[in-house]
């Protein structure tokens, strides 16, 4: 999808040291260069990130929400993995 | 990929597959989920949607102009700092949601030419002129507080890229109804013939502003189904309400009226009643009619076309130099470490 | 609103002269960049303009304040009394005169901030915040002059006839500035250096002609400035002209 021949770009913002780079929304640009720029401005006006990725939309391979069910539902029931899981007795520390 | 005005296509010729993902999209929407740019959706919805982002996009876009029109006027360089922040702001915002509107798979320049050939719209109130520095003001105060009033609630809306550009934007925008009224404060207070502009341009928007909620409810064409789909949270006529309950106080503090002779506190129903609004007005604009609706378009047009070698240059440019690798950072000294991290690669993980 | 002179009195720094001149020529540029809002070649480009506007804007703000009261500073002065350049009172042209002109003038704001930061004039502090506000606008211009230059074949020609024609008032900027000790002749050279070798990456010639205007009775630091900027600054202050003494 582009603009004129600029292409779409997924903007990714880490808003402080110590967080991962979050999604922050896109924007169009000519080439990688300029989409960073652009995302600059754009998305850290207020002071928003400290660190920013840019990838072109189309390098995005995404889960179809036809694989909902098989992608996602075979973890639901395995609640194992989860902490709360387990019962430990009242006044056990540090567990 | 979508229909026109078809609130008929949910139901003509339905498959028992797509009714089972009606059934879902019905389920999510009931159940408060978000709907995302993925998931099946009817085509209505999906129209309806590219329909309202693109109207608030071109919105915000056109909406520019009567506010730069001041910037290089601007009476102080104090207010021409928060002016110059504030257009500024504006067009990130269409950039916001220009791209909520092309998760739904319509590209800016189709919505672009829509605006430009005059086939989308956008927010009637821009159609009107900014006379004077009290304008931006009033502007600020009351045509941003409306429109605040409108997204607020959109926050919440049930198309999930729509509903998270709104909150940026409402969290950006906070700070614009009130340099307004803190602009129109500092004319109120000021001397008399700053007094006197600032009456005069609250007095030319008050009725433009009500008219930004939309034809009552009754005559409003799009309200059912949008309230059903959760797209739209209140009626048209409820929020209105609630914007003159909220400004008409404002107003008095601010020391100035607002031209309505039977605007008052309804003690019974716990509202401000007031007067009746001039629909003729509102229709008339918004078929062309209002006094800059030319003006805007073309300027708008103006700044495309005159833009468009530029996009060309900097597209060929990509072109010529493998669009991920701009050639820069040749032969600068970089005394002071800027752009350390801008040029590392990145793997994986903004894939993932 | 305090009751500073706007003459030049000393105020809180110790070369009146020098800022003045410098908070001309940054407020001078933003008035400018501020009127491409709502105008600009395409919507992301429309808010890194405005960023640059309002770096310049802040930048001004703070060196006029050194000299007297910001908005008399700005709105009173009749157009002989600024000592802006003549380059950053240019009219913005077409986008590629927009970008010429940032290019000159954020090439060169970018090697005097970096030396006023490194100084102990009482603009050093001043310096180090802009420098680097600085460094981002001329990288900005620098990106456009590449992909104008290296563009299309209309868009190379419109941007060396913005070279050129802009070149005549590029001169001026390394002329001294009252009290600042800088080396302006190596200043002239980096600037040079820098130029020619964007110039050169963009696929553009350096203009041949002379950088500095024909007439000896100097230019803007002198007061004296080009016809288009009355009108520029006639439509900024009029508004606040037409009502001595007022807030705003």
């Amino acid at each position: 999808m582009t603009t004129d021949g600029w292409p779409l770009w997924e903007v990714f913002v880490r808003s402080r040291r110590g967080l991962s780079h979050t999604h922050a929304g896109s924007l169009h640009a000519p080439d990688a260069e300029m989409a960073l720029r652009n995302a600059r401005d754009l998305y850290t006006r207020r002071m928003e990130g400290v660190s920013i990725w840019v990838v072109p939309s189309t390098a995005i391979t995404a889960s179809s929400p036809d694989e909902k069910d098989p992608f996602f539902e075979p973890s639901a029931d395995k609640p194992y993995r989860h902490p709360t899981f387990y019962e430990i007795p009242d006044g056990v520390k540090h567990l | 990929m979508t229909t026109g005005t078809a609130e008929t296509t949910a139901t003509e010729g339905m498959t028992a597959s797509q009714a089972a993902l009606e059934a879902v999209f019905d389920a999510a929407v009931a159940a408060d989920e978000r709907i995302e740019p993925r998931d099946w959706m009817p085509d209505a919805y999906r129209a309806g949607l590219v329909r309202q982002i693109a109207q608030h996009a071109h919105s915000e876009i056109i909406g520019m102009q009567p506010e730069a029109n001041w910037i290089t006027r601007a009476p102080s360089l104090r207010r021409k700092a928060i002016l110059m922040a504030k257009v500024q702001d504006e067009a990130g915002h269409g950039l916001y949601l220009y791209s909520a509107a092309e998760t739904l798979g319509t590209s800016r320049d189709e919505l672009l030419d829509k605006l430009h050939s005059g086939r989308q719209k956008y927010s009637s109130i821009f159609n009107y002129p900014t006379l004077t520095w009290a304008d931006v003001g009033a502007i600020g105060w009351l045509v941003d507080g409306a429109a605040i009033t409108n997204q607020v609630p959109l926050c919440r809306c049930s198309y999930g890229p729509y509903a998270r550009a709104m909150v940026r934007v409402c969290k950006e925008e906070s700070f614009h109804q009130r340099q307004g009224y803190e602009a129109l404060l500092a004319l109120s207070r000021g001397t008399e013939a700053q007094h006197a502009m600032a009456q005069d341009a609250v007095d030319r928007w008050w009725w433009p502003s009500l008219m930004m909620f939309g034809p009552p409810d009754d005559e409003s064409t799009h309200s059912a189904q949008a309230m059903a789909w959760k797209i739209k949270r209140h009626s048209n006529d409820e929020l209105r309400q609630r914007f003159v309950d909220i400004a008409a106080p404002q107003a008095e503090s601010l020391g100035l009226t607002l031209p309505d002779p039977d605007l008052k506190w309804n003690e019974e129903r716990g509202h401000y009643d007031f007067g009746p609004i001039d629909w003729d007005e509102f229709w008339n604009v918004l078929k062309g009619n209002g006094p800059c609706n030319e003006q805007r378009l073309s300027k708008r047009r103006k700044a495309h076309e005159d833009g468009a070698w530029v996009r060309e240059a900097a597209a060929a440019y990509a072109g010529k130099h493998d669009g991920r690798h701009g050639n820069d950072n040749h032969g600068r000294d970089d005394a002071h470490g800027r752009h350390d991290e801008q040029h590392t690669h990145t793997h994986g993980e903004a894939g993932a | 609103m305090t009751a500073r002179t706007t003459t030049g009195d000393a105020g809180a720094t110790t070369v009146p002269a020098a800022t003045l001149a410098l908070g001309d020529d940054a407020l001078v540029l933003a008035q400018r960049l501020g009127e491409w809002a709502g105008g600009a070649p395409v919507l992301e480009e429309e808010v890194a303009l405005a960023n640059i506007a309002l770096d310049l804007l802040g930048q001004a703000r703070v060196l006029l304040s050194l000299v007297g009261d910001e908005d008399e500073l700005a709105y009173l002065r009749e157009e002989r009394a600024f000592r802006n350049c003549q380059l950053v009172e240019q009219p913005n042209g077409d986008f590629a005169h927009t970008i010429a002109r940032q290019l000159y003038f954020s090439t060169y704001q970018h090697l005097l901030y970096r030396r006023l930061a490194a100084g102990d004039s009482p603009l050093a502090g001043l310096a180090a915040k802009a420098v680097k506000e600085v460094a981002y606008h001329q990288d900005h211009a620098e990106h456009w002059t590449l992909r104008l230059g290296d563009g299309t074949e209309e868009s190379h020609r419109r941007m060396q006839a913005a070279c050129d024609a802009l070149w005549r008032y590029t001169g001026e900027l390394f002329q001294p500035l009252d009290g600042l000790d800088l080396d302006t002749e190596a200043m002239e050279r980096a600037w040079l250096d820098s130029v020619t070798a964007v110039l050169g990456r963009a696929t553009l010639t350096v203009p041949p002609g002379p950088r500095t205007g024909a007439w000896s009775a100097g230019a803007g630091r002198q007061g004296l400035h080009t016809e288009s900027f009355g009108r520029m600054l006639a439509e900024m202050q009029h508004l606040h002209r037409s009502h001595p003494g007022a807030s705003w």
